[in-house]
């Protein structure tokens, strides 16, 4: 099937190279190889221990990569559809710290000894369901009840973003040392040593959220137009954001719980997307966000690693390029 | 407005006597205790009375010079600035006396809050919430350069706790600098009039026969250096100069000569609760007063926020 492209103004006036021509499928398959490159680059590049080891130790990581892409790119652009805007995301305002300081409340309140004998499962489903439940209450609240302006909301969730982070380091001073290193087990999960538990529930959670939004990709399109238009439609909008809202917190749990908040890198890597993928629909964003995502992490990695020889610092540098991002898309937003 | 100056007076002895008498050793009277009191609870009580003052009236000024009442240096990058400042003295020169080390971390945030109230200067803001938006971004970014250096200095680690406000470690001899800021404070208050004027915007000022680049470079000065001193000497303490004139204005209105007293009293009387709150939270541990002003700050920034319906478009 084609798809018509709707480029925007200025861009149809400099359309000098050929790959703006390419139609939404043929970018998206450029990006997945692209994206598939960039692993087998990883995987295999500067080897100097034993094949055997070395691919072990980096599958493992790559994996937490391939999960942590996939849910910050797909919950940041769903959370942009559900609230119709490009610049705020759930990292931005606040949620990540939120499910931080629901993990730190827990250990508090319970004490590291029961904290640590909780099983598992049932630990992630209590924290992701306090999540979904704190957090739903936050967007109602926010969004829905009163109708604040975009820049007013991004400060409210800015300085909720603060106060949860306060709160927790409030909270982790409270606990005594030994209980804390209980914590922080918890809280900064590394990429190297990953948690089988942790690598089975993020498939499920995966598997079952990829299945959803597979099938409901058409409907997203109708919200992305506006809670109006949907309803005109034919979409039963309050039941699909609702639904829609539980996915986006869940992967944001799930990517926090994995690898601790990251604030910029969903609105970097989906502004990306909606720049290269020249297309509207869910069925193009998606997927070209997560390639994107893909390429931007496991890329960054390879390139600070091997070439930079810098270790360990790209949430520094993501927080450093996305805050520059930030402020560029509000002026752009402002100026328009 | 004489009577709210009182209150808020009494309110602060009430409070730095509170401040005096709490600690993991009881005072009697003897010599012991005499020394404890020079030593360590005076000095403290003091630094904490000399900070809040100082940065809730650097908030004020930074208030009327971006002509918005939700900046104040925390959240217009001035903070990280100064930090900057103090890494790189860490870095290249880390034999260098204090004294040096603030020179070059008010230089700093000089330049930084000038680049901010520039860019502001630039792009006319439509919305007053865009600019603290905008600030806090700026301080990210700032942030992010200052994690990254000291990362690969591993000086992250000391820059942490140098950084983090705590008034647990002030002890005679290392707080004499705040002092300074004081002094500042008053010279503010002399100026109040042409500050206030600063704030009513460049033409209306200009009109009403003020040289408004002087008053505006005076202003920067006093809010960069009242910062750096303080960054210096106590460490952070977030939201303090945006919360308390907010609560002023409510009282008493923007006339810096009626309110910066009130201001500096109020300013005082939020620090030595929070860090009274901080010291008993925990008993006999403390926590860093930045921590809890954090929770406070943000809590009250936020009601502040969420009550300013009428300014939202």
């Amino acid at each position: 099937m084609h798809t018509r492209l709707e480029f925007p103004e200025p861009l149809k006036k400099r359309r000098l190279l050929p790959i703006v021509k390419l139609t939404a499928n043929y970018r998206l398959c450029l990006a997945a190889l692209l994206a598939l490159a960039t692993c087998l680059l990883y995987l295999s590049y500067n080897v100097t221990a034993s094949w055997e080891f070395t691919l072990q130790f980096r599958a493992k990581k790559l994996l937490t990569f391939l999960i942590v892409a996939i849910a910050i790119s797909t919950a940041t652009l769903l959370f942009q559809t559900l609230s119709n805007n490009r610049i705020i995301t759930p990292a931005i305002i606040g949620f990540d710290s939120l499910y931080i300081l629901i993990q730190t409340a827990l250990v508090f309140l319970l004490g590291a000894m029961q904290y640590t004998q909780l099983n598992v499962y049932l630990k992630w489903s209590i924290e992701i369901s306090l999540l979904v439940l704190a957090a739903s209450f936050l967007f109602q609240w926010l969004f829905v009840k009163k109708r604040h302006s975009l820049y007013l909301l991004i400060l409210i969730g800015v300085v909720f973003g603060v106060l949860f982070h306060s709160l927790s380091s409030l909270l982790m001073r409270l606990i005594n040392p030994t209980e804390f290193t209980v914590l922080q087990d918890s809280l900064f999960a590394s990429f190297n040593a990953v948690d089988p538990h942790l690598l089975l529930i993020s498939f499920l959670v995966i598997g079952c959220i990829g299945a959803f939004v597979a099938s409901h990709h058409h409907q997203y399109d109708a919200l992305a137009l506006g809670e109006a238009m949907a309803i005109n439609l034919g979409i039963n909008h309050a039941r699909l954001s609702r639904v829609t809202l539980i996915i986006v917190i869940t992967l944001i749990g799930l990517s926090t719980s994995l690898v601790g908040p990251v604030t910029f890198f969903g609105l970097l890597v989906v502004n990306l997307a909606y720049i290269v993928s020249a297309s509207h629909r869910h069925r193009h964003l998606i997927p070209m966000s997560i390639c994107c995502a893909i390429i931007a992490l496991v890329g960054s990695d390879v390139l600070l690693q091997h070439f930079l020889n810098y270790n360990s610092q790209l949430s520094i540098i993501i927080e450093f390029v996305g805050g520059i991002f930030f402020l560029l898309l509000i002026f752009r937003n402002k100026i328009r | 407005m004489y009577k709210l100056n009182l209150w808020a007076l009494s309110l602060v002895i009430v409070l730095s006597v509170t401040s005096l008498l709490i600690g993991s050793s009881s005072l009697s009277l003897d010599a012991a205790s005499l020394d404890l009191l020079l030593i360590s609870r005076i000095p403290r009580t003091a630094a904490l009375i000399l900070a809040g003052t100082s940065l809730a009236v650097a908030g004020v000024i930074m208030q009327q010079l971006a002509r918005n009442k939700f900046v104040e240096p925390t959240t217009t990058g001035t903070v990280e600035w100064a930090t900057l400042g103090m890494l790189l003295m860490l870095m290249f020169f880390p034999q260098a006396s204090v004294f040096h080390k603030l020179l070059i971390a008010c230089l700093m945030s000089v330049i930084g809050t000038a680049i901010f109230l520039l860019i502001l200067r630039k792009v006319s803001l439509r919305s007053g919430f865009l600019v603290p938006l905008i600030g806090i971004m700026y301080a990210g970014v700032i942030g992010a350069i200052i994690t990254f250096i000291a990362y690969r200095a591993e000086l992250l680690q000391s820059i942490w706790v140098w950084v983090q406000g705590d008034f647990s470690m002030i002890l005679r001899g290392r707080y004499e600098l705040l002092w300074l800021a004081a002094g500042l404070s008053i010279l503010a208050y002399f100026t109040a009039d042409k500050l206030t004027l600063a704030g009513l915007g460049k033409q209306v000022s200009i009109n009403l026969g003020l040289n408004y680049n002087l008053v505006f470079i005076w202003g920067l000065i006093l809010v960069a250096l009242i910062t750096a001193v303080s960054v210096v000497n106590s460490g952070v303490i977030p939201f303090l100069g945006l919360v308390v004139p907010n609560i002023v204005s409510l009282l008493v209105g923007d006339n810096l000569r009626r309110s910066l007293p009130l201001v500096a009293l109020t300013g005082a009387t939020l620090v030595l609760f929070c860090d009274i709150l901080a010291r008993i939270v925990n008993y006999p541990y403390e926590v860093p007063i930045a921590t809890v002003m954090g929770v406070i700050g943000s809590c009250i920034f936020l009601y502040i926020l969420l009550g300013s319906k009428r300014h939202a478009h």
